[in-house]
């Protein structure tokens, strides 16, 4: 085997400018797709994890049903999940919620609000919410009894920092809600379906308001490694009765993102997939004018003893090796550029901008560095040479040394 | 097999017949070689002799009769017995572009070694002891390009002989080289044949081999139309 290394490796060097070209091309190739790639996953990646961090976690912990039928009466004892989570390395915290829904009301302005009841401690490490604040302060402590508005929903109150806000709905299991609520802070959301409707209280002013005494509806899975989550999910699942909870990654939560990003992915496979055909041409050219090249020297090593098999590795080799080289370049030259640009991301700007931040995502392209990408060109590049090499594997099956050293 | 004969063919027949005519190239050859024989096959062209000589050599198959090679018949061994069945009997000198050109000499003269997984000892012997012999000890680090045509045919020669055929099948060794180059080659297939007890079959028109030649067969029109012995 080393020596068949050894002399494709001699061989692919016998025409060094058509080697050149054919690496050049394949170069180009592999930079292209890494690039590609790279820019597309590091800007989902961006947008997801800003609209996880935003808001949703990259997982909750739910009562069975929770997330078909959002009422209050679908509270639960978090114990037992805040149990078994120590045994989970990874995660980082599990952050306690009540959400559900009030009609908020200012003078003769009256509106449904989506209420979110936080720990502001663990609150402000997972979704980073003080630092959004526009107007007004944070929670100053656990039972703070203030009130955060979204922008949208101040504003359509009329409400601003200092004023008192009534709120009133149904609380646990039927019991009447109601209560003043001073307004602390004022907060912009990017999203305008969170603008205009969210508002934060404390989780313990949440507990009083809506009766749920020891209950919340939700927990939100805080992880070390967001890209193992569904494996972290899985293991919650086992752990916890599903007759008893839910658990939910992001995934399952947004269906609508992930879809997009599907979308968006297969649009440009489709493109890879036509430059690499393209690419395909060039080396199977190369390999036709190899394998007419050199029909005489096959003749003469089938002559001499080497046999079918041990031919067909050579040549494979010789692709492969062409393969490698290409390979090995184009990552080489798309390394330094895609790491320049995860340090350093494209800013958008004018329209763009502004559409990536009405969704709360800072209007960056940033590019993945993720090892995966290089793997996958190399698993590319080798399948597809691997599927090229079938034909001169046919020709040399079929070669008879008398013929082939006539011509 | 009897008498020390390597080579023994019956009644050989062969035809092609890819073409609209078929081409009766050889019509009931039987010959045998013996060991120890420095044999030229001669004949004009289309006579029937390099077509001899693929057959005898496992490149050819024939379309009737019988070959045996060191006691072996041949005629229905499948692609890769018949491969391996050359690696280890015969060894070839073809009339030009014998040898690997991405290899050097060394490495051409134990590539056959290679493929029958000799030790690297063994190998580095065999191909200093064969370069020896074919005056060539000092190129053992040269291409093929970097060797005149009568060098390349005597590094081929080294490099039929490494796996210690049978028999050596040359067709049309001094083709393609001028007389001194010729002479060179010659003296030393001679002389292994001599000292070696090695046995050469040539196919040629040259008359410098046949000049050489102990034995010398002619074939015309696909048969033997005579076989001379001269000691």
């Amino acid at each position: 085997m080393h020596n068949l290394v050894k002399l494709a490796g001699r061989n692919i060097w016998r025409n060094k400018r058509r080697t050149f070209i054919t690496s050049a091309s394949i170069l180009f190739a592999v930079f292209f797709s890494i690039a590609v790639t790279s820019i597309q996953k590091g800007t989902w990646d961006h947008m997801v994890d800003s609209i996880v961090h935003y808001h949703f976690g990259y997982a909750q912990i739910h009562k069975a049903g929770y997330w078909e039928d959002k009422t209050i009466d679908n509270a639960f004892d978090a114990a037992r999940p805040l149990e078994i989570s120590e045994g989970f390395a990874e995660v980082r915290q599990l952050v306690p919620r009540i959400e559900s829904f009030a009609l908020a009301s200012y003078g003769t302005r009256t509106k449904a609000a989506m209420v979110v009841g936080i720990d502001p401690e663990k609150e402000r490490t997972l979704t980073r919410i003080d630092t959004r604040i526009g107007t007004g302060s944070y929670f100053a402590q656990r039972d703070d009894d203030g009130a955060i508005l979204a922008a949208g929903l101040a504003e359509y109150l009329k409400l601003n920092v200092g004023d008192t806000l009534v709120m009133i709905s149904q609380g646990y299991h039927g019991i009447n809600a109601a209560g003043k609520f001073p307004v602390r802070g004022i907060v912009h959301f990017g999203s305008p379906e969170l603008n205009k409707q969210l508002l934060y209280i404390t989780l313990e002013k949440a507990k009083w308001f809506y009766g749920t005494e020891g209950l919340i509806t939700t927990l939100i899975v805080d992880t070390d490694a967001p890209d193992a989550i569904q494996k972290t999910v899985a293991n919650l699942r086992q752990e916890l009765n599903p007759e008893e909870y839910e658990v939910m990654d992001y995934k399952e939560m947004m269906p609508e993102l992930i879809q997009a990003r599907e979308v968006d992915t297969a649009g440009s496979y489709i493109i890879l997939i036509v430059l690499y055909v393209i690419i395909a041409f060039g080396i199977f050219g190369t390999i036709l004018m190899m394998l007419k090249e050199r029909e005489y020297e096959f003749g003469l090593l089938k002559a001499i003893g080497m046999r079918t098999g041990q031919l067909n590795l050579m040549v494979w080799l010789e692709t492969i090796l062409l393969g490698f080289i290409g390979s090995i370049a184009g990552m080489l030259v798309a390394l330094p550029l895609v790491y320049y640009f995860h340090i350093n991301p494209i800013r958008l700007s004018g329209q763009m901008a502004e559409a990536y931040e009405k969704f709360g995502v800072e209007p960056l392209l940033p590019a993945a560095v993720d090892p995966s990408l290089f793997i996958s060109q190399a698993i590319v590049i080798f399948g597809m040479i691997t599927v090229l090499s079938f034909y001169p594997m046919l020709k040399i099956g079929a070669l008879k040394p008398v013929s082939a050293m006539r011509s | 097999m009897e008498n020390n004969i390597v080579i023994k063919v019956s009644d050989l027949e062969k035809i092609y017949d890819e073409t609209a005519v078929p081409v009766h190239a050889l019509r009931g050859v039987d010959l045998e070689i013996r060991r120890g024989e420095f044999t030229a096959i001669v004949g004009p062209s289309g006579s029937g002799k390099t077509t001899l000589l693929n057959i005898i050599g496992g490149l050819d198959r024939p379309t009737a009769g019988k070959v045996e090679v060191d006691g072996n018949d041949i005629a229905n061994l499948s692609d890769n017995q018949l491969i391996d069945f050359r690696k280890k009997h015969i060894g070839f000198v073809f009339q030009s572009y014998n040898l690997i050109p991405v290899l050097t000499a060394k490495e051409n003269v134990e590539f056959v070694m290679l493929l029958q997984k000799r030790s690297k000892a063994e190998r580095d012997s065999r191909t200093r002891e064969l370069m020896e012999a074919v005056g060539l000890a000092d190129r053992m680090q040269n291409r093929p390009s970097e060797l005149s045509g009568g060098q390349q045919q005597r590094v081929a020669v080294a490099r039929a002989l490494a796996p210690k055929p049978a028999f050596i099948l040359a067709d049309e060794p001094t083709a393609n080289l001028d007389s001194k180059s010729t002479a060179n080659l010659l003296d030393m297939m001679a002389r292994l044949n001599k000292e070696e007890n090695i046995t050469f079959v040539f196919s040629t028109h040259d008359q410098r081999v046949i000049d050489r030649a102990r034995r010398v067969v002619t074939l015309e029109d696909g048969k033997v139309l005579s076989d001379h012995s001269r000691e």
